[in-house]
């Protein structure tokens, strides 16, 4: 949805047309049959506090922009940061020149789906604060209030407090036609305490669940999130963590919290159905997927209480925006429809790989430096209509455990084989919950864990929870992506004790 | 109007209205080529600028940093910069980590312009890599693969008279190689300052002898192994482990290297072995920055140490802990020496010969690891790492590699390693399959771990 908000002035007013036209006009001259111009303003801005202390305050901001084309069925890409009709001119003739060294190792002409052309659209996301707004004293002092509220709990050693901030501007423009001005802010918070148990001498920490969001500065002050309830329950949490028994591993029933199952989805149906992934595209760094294309249709990729959507356009998403990187408007589809695959996430080059008459929508880039490619839509799983509470879950549960956050994250190169744990862990015992365990991480297969899957949370149980960070593509690129949940109850897990792992 | 780095720099000084003010000036030209599937997929050539200025303003109560970076090639945009800094250093609390600028002259190189890269650099690469593809398509092999190089001239300028250049080239290359089953893989790299010593027959060529490798196939279950790693996976595991060793997290009781009860844990034996793991600005093939460069402050950075110079430093000697990353702030903290992070890594072990393949030669029955993936911290407390063995695992039968087995996901920790590793091999230029794209500079030795823990199996291939 659009909001009310304009695109920033100082974007607007960089040479954003004349910059467009010297380059692209210059790419006619070698007869392309392709050609776009992106402009980026990407502004950050960081700060980190260390027991309610400033540690680093820092702004970033990258202004560039790139051509690319497709000469002869070949890719050709360049970059500058140099912001003169000169200088596209070269760009243009440098992303020719890419296309003229790469094409000896080209063996497939490249072809873009096609889309339809939109003229100057603007599109910016929805927030009611712009972060960049606000003076840094007074986000250090919101910062510093907060770390002191956990500081002066007891048993909390030591605080850390980071907030990120991010606002990105895109002009696109193509030799097809299309123009495109967009704006979006994204910010996140985020406290964590630590302790130490005086009996064993052993550390710990308890993070915030706060998630990063598609938000203004008002996530800090009164909409989105419920900071003082968090905050004040944290220490708590910590001591009772410190105080917990270690788990004894084996096999046990999870309820799944959405601050902890976000991250679970990303990596084992995000990631897999990226099509460029089913296709090898990225086998020598992000790895490959299992879910490869012969399986559209027909793969069992969970149970039928399992439903996956993609989605570019949810609000305070944080892949949500109007258009994606190479001119397409962005959509939500099914990945996954009562437990089988049903879809993939693809950009105009490998849409047609697939059938498909259009692409979806997913070609980013994380700055003017990189070439855009395949990124992850929000790929969220659907809620039950008038389906249990987080409470209902536990209740099935004679012997389980309650997963809640996200902590260490790991899968293989196929994305079958993952290893989660979390921020917190709690034992239940006959449908209810009997204090915290430690030392927890649950290891599955991904058809095996979807699979297993007995129900899935009403709507009251769902979060949109997500990540700055999520890393693809050589050379590297960032992308920040939400992924919406309900809790769940999944049967029969395996629960590894991460002490005994390490071998103590 | 573009200006040069020098004169960027210049302008930045002469305009701050501030007390002291460094500027860091990174001019970068980057070429990349990308492929799958025997064909291109994307590729690049990259141009970019970047200017931190950090500006300090002295109070009574201390000194505050404003720290502003962006693109920046014109005065306009740097004198923007500056103005920023100037402001934030103006409205600021003391920083915690002020400390006095580093001071000095300028040196020699300073006037010389930025080294670049162009597209060009792969135009004997190009045409060998259109040949390997022919020629792993002709034989049913399937090439995916990267290579990247990248020329960064660093420009380090204070108001305090210092001026420094440095350039750092950066290059690399892997390929992953399949079958056309897509049911064997394997994975070949290496890192290069400039790509005379990369050659793409030759990669092919040993991508095919490990493909012929996998020929036999065997399923083993998870367990403890006999584990010879290349350096390739010490690499993996060592720089995570380094980039863990923030001297101020262990002061305060957050890291591995914590002493329980208090302070950090340097001057303690985590080694038997008579092993080393260091760092030297210097070290042939591996040459990074002779000077701190800190565009933020961080638990093991800080901004007021820019262009202090680093030191070859010993982060374990003997096998005992001798020093961890630190600011001079943290510096203080810990009482101990300053000791900056580097930007290469070295292990090296005392009278260790040979190769990976002499390390094979003695194991009885074990596996040979290619590399390690998707690395991740489960616990800080003794740094157990999770992750994945990734494009060939092979089983060791009599000294000899006799087929591949299953991939594996593994628990250990590289701490607890440095302990149990029973033989290790010649160290060598070696490029981390995990962490390689950002941290390139590394030479490690092989290692063979007895009782490595593969703790599930992964049906990836």
């Amino acid at each position: 949805m659009p909001s009310q908000n304009r695109v920033d002035a100082t974007f607007t007013d960089l040479p954003l047309q004349r910059l467009a036209d010297a380059a692209l006009q210059r790419t006619t001259d070698f007869r392309v049959q392709h050609a776009d111009f992106r402009l980026e303003r990407i502004r950050s801005q960081d700060i980190t506090l260390r027991d309610a202390t400033l540690e680093g305050a820092s702004d970033q901001e990258r202004l560039g922009f790139a051509v690319r084309v497709i000469l002869d069925g070949t890719w050709g890409f360049a970059s500058t940061d140099v912001l003169t009709p000169d200088a596209a001119v070269h760009t243009a003739e440098e992303a020719v020149r890419v296309a003229q060294v790469s094409s000896p190792m080209n063996s497939e002409r490249i072809a873009l789906a096609p889309e339809p052309t939109y003229d100057d659209a603007v599109w910016v996301s929805a927030y009611d604060v712009d972060p960049f707004g606000v003076a840094m004293p007074e986000k250090i002092a919101l910062l510093g209030d907060w770390s002191a509220r956990l500081l002066g709990a007891d048993g909390v050693d030591h605080v850390s407090a980071a907030l990120q901030q991010v606002q990105e501007n895109k002009f696109y423009a193509d030799s097809a036609g299309t123009s495109t001005i967009q704006q979006r802010v994204r910010l996140y918070p985020v406290l964590e305490a630590y302790g130490t148990d005086a009996a064993s001498g052993g550390f710990d920490s308890m993070r915030t669940l706060a998630p990063p969001v598609g938000r203004g500065w008002e996530y800090l002050t009164d909409t989105g999130w419920d900071w003082d309830a968090e905050l004040a329950e944290l220490p708590q949490l910590l001591a009772e963590k410190l105080a917990a028994p270690s788990v004894e591993p084996g096999r046990y029933d999870l309820v799944v919290d959405p601050s902890n199952l976000w991250l679970t989805i990303h990596e084992s149906i995000g990631h897999a159905t990226e099509l460029d992934r089913a296709l090898g595209y990225e086998a020598n760094y992000a790895g490959t997927s299992f879910a490869t294309l012969d399986n559209l249709g027909s793969l069992q990729y969970g149970s039928p209480a399992l439903s996956v959507t993609a989605d570019r356009t949810v609000e305070h998403g944080l892949a949500t925006i109007g258009y994606d990187d190479e001119g397409t408007q962005t959509q939500r589809w099914d990945l996954i429809r009562d437990g089988v695959l049903v879809g993939y996430q693809v950009d105009r080059r490998m849409a047609p790989l697939l059938g498909l008459e259009r692409s979806n929508g997913c070609a980013y880039a994380d700055s003017p430096s990189h070439i855009p490619i395949q990124r992850m839509a929000n790929v969220s799983i659907e809620p039950a209509e008038g389906g249990p509470s987080t409470e209902d879950l536990i209740g099935r549960v004679e012997r389980g455990i309650y997963v809640v956050g996200d902590k260490s994250w790991s899968i293989d190169m196929q994305r079958y084989n993952f290893q989660f744990t979390g921020q917190r862990f709690f034992r239940i015992e006959n449908g209810r919950l009997a204090g915290q365990l430690r030392d927890v991480a649950y290891q599955a297969t991904t058809t095996d864990f979807w699979g297993a899957l007995e129900a899935t949370g009403g709507p009251q149980t769902w979060v949109l929870g997500g990540a700055f960070n999520c890393g693809k593509a050589q050379p590297g690129q960032i992308a920040p992506v939400s992924h919406g949940c309900p809790s769940v109850l999944c049967r029969d897990i395996r629960i590894l004790n991460t002490a005994s792992e390490s071998g103590r | 109007m573009s200006l040069t780095p020098q004169r960027l720099v210049e302008h930045a000084l002469d305009t701050t209205r501030s007390d002291g003010c460094v500027v860091l000036l990174s001019a970068s030209t980057n070429a990349n080529l990308r492929w799958a599937n025997n064909t291109l997929t994307t590729n690049g050539m990259i141009q970019r600028t970047t200017a931190t200025v950090i500006a300090t303003k002295d109070g009574a109560e201390g000194t505050a940093a404003g720290v502003i970076s962006g693109s920046a090639t014109s005065s306009d945009q740097i004198a923007e910069l500056v103005e920023a800094a100037d402001a934030a250093a103006a409205g600021a609390e003391p920083a915690e980590d002020a400390q006095s600028l580093a001071s000095g002259d300028a040196a020699p190189d300073w006037a010389e312009p930025p080294e670049r890269t162009s597209i060009q650099v792969f135009d004997e690469f190009a045409p060998a890599l259109g040949e390997a593809l022919g020629r792993a398509g002709g034989a049913n092999r399937v090439l995916y693969g990267y290579v990247e190089h990248d020329m960064t001239t660093t420009y380090v300028g204070s108001s305090t008279g210092l001026r420094v250049r440095h350039v750092q080239p950066s290059g690399h290359v892997g390929v992953t190689g399949k079958d056309s089953e897509r049911t064997r893989s394997a994975w070949v790299g290496q890192a290069t300052r400039d790509f005379s010593d990369v050659d793409a027959l030759a990669i092919e060529s040993e991508l095919a002898r490990r493909l012929d490798w996998a020929a036999r196939q065997v399923e083993l279950p998870a367990g403890r192994y006999d584990t010879v790693l290349p350096p390739t996976a010490v690499a993996d595991l060592m720089i995570y482990m380094y980039w863990s060793a923030s001297a101020r997290d262990a002061f305060e009781g957050r890291s591995v290297f914590s002493r329980p009860g208090g302070g950090t844990k340097v001057g303690t034996t985590l080694s038997s072995r008579r092993m080393r793991l260091w760092s030297d600005p210097a070290m042939p093939g591996i040459e990074c920055s002779p000077v701190v460069v800190a565009p933020r402050s961080t638990s093991e950075l800080s901004v007021f140490d820019n262009g202090l110079p680093v030191a070859p430093t010993n982060w374990i000697e003997g096998g005992v802990l001798r020093s961890l990353l630190q600011t001079r702030h943290s510096a203080e903290l810990t009482s101990l020496p300053h000791t900056p992070a580097i930007d290469n890594l070295a292990m090296t072990v005392d009278d260790a010969t040979g190769s990976v393949d002499d390390l094979v030669a003695g194991v009885r029955r074990g596996l040979l690891l290619t590399c390690l993936w998707y690395i991740r911290e489960v616990d800080p407390q003794t740094l157990l790492m999770t992750g994945l063995t990734r494009d060939g695992v092979y089983l060791v039968e009599d000294g000899e590699v006799t087929g591949a087995v299953n991939n594996f996901r593994f628990n250990e920790s590289p701490v607890d390693m440095l302990d149990r590793f029973d033989e290790a091999g010649a160290t060598v230029p070696a490029f981390s399959r995990e962490w390689g794209d950002y941290f390139p500079r590394t030479a490690m030795p092989p290692l063979r771990v007895p009782g490595f823990n593969m703790s599930s199996v992964s049906q990836a291939s």
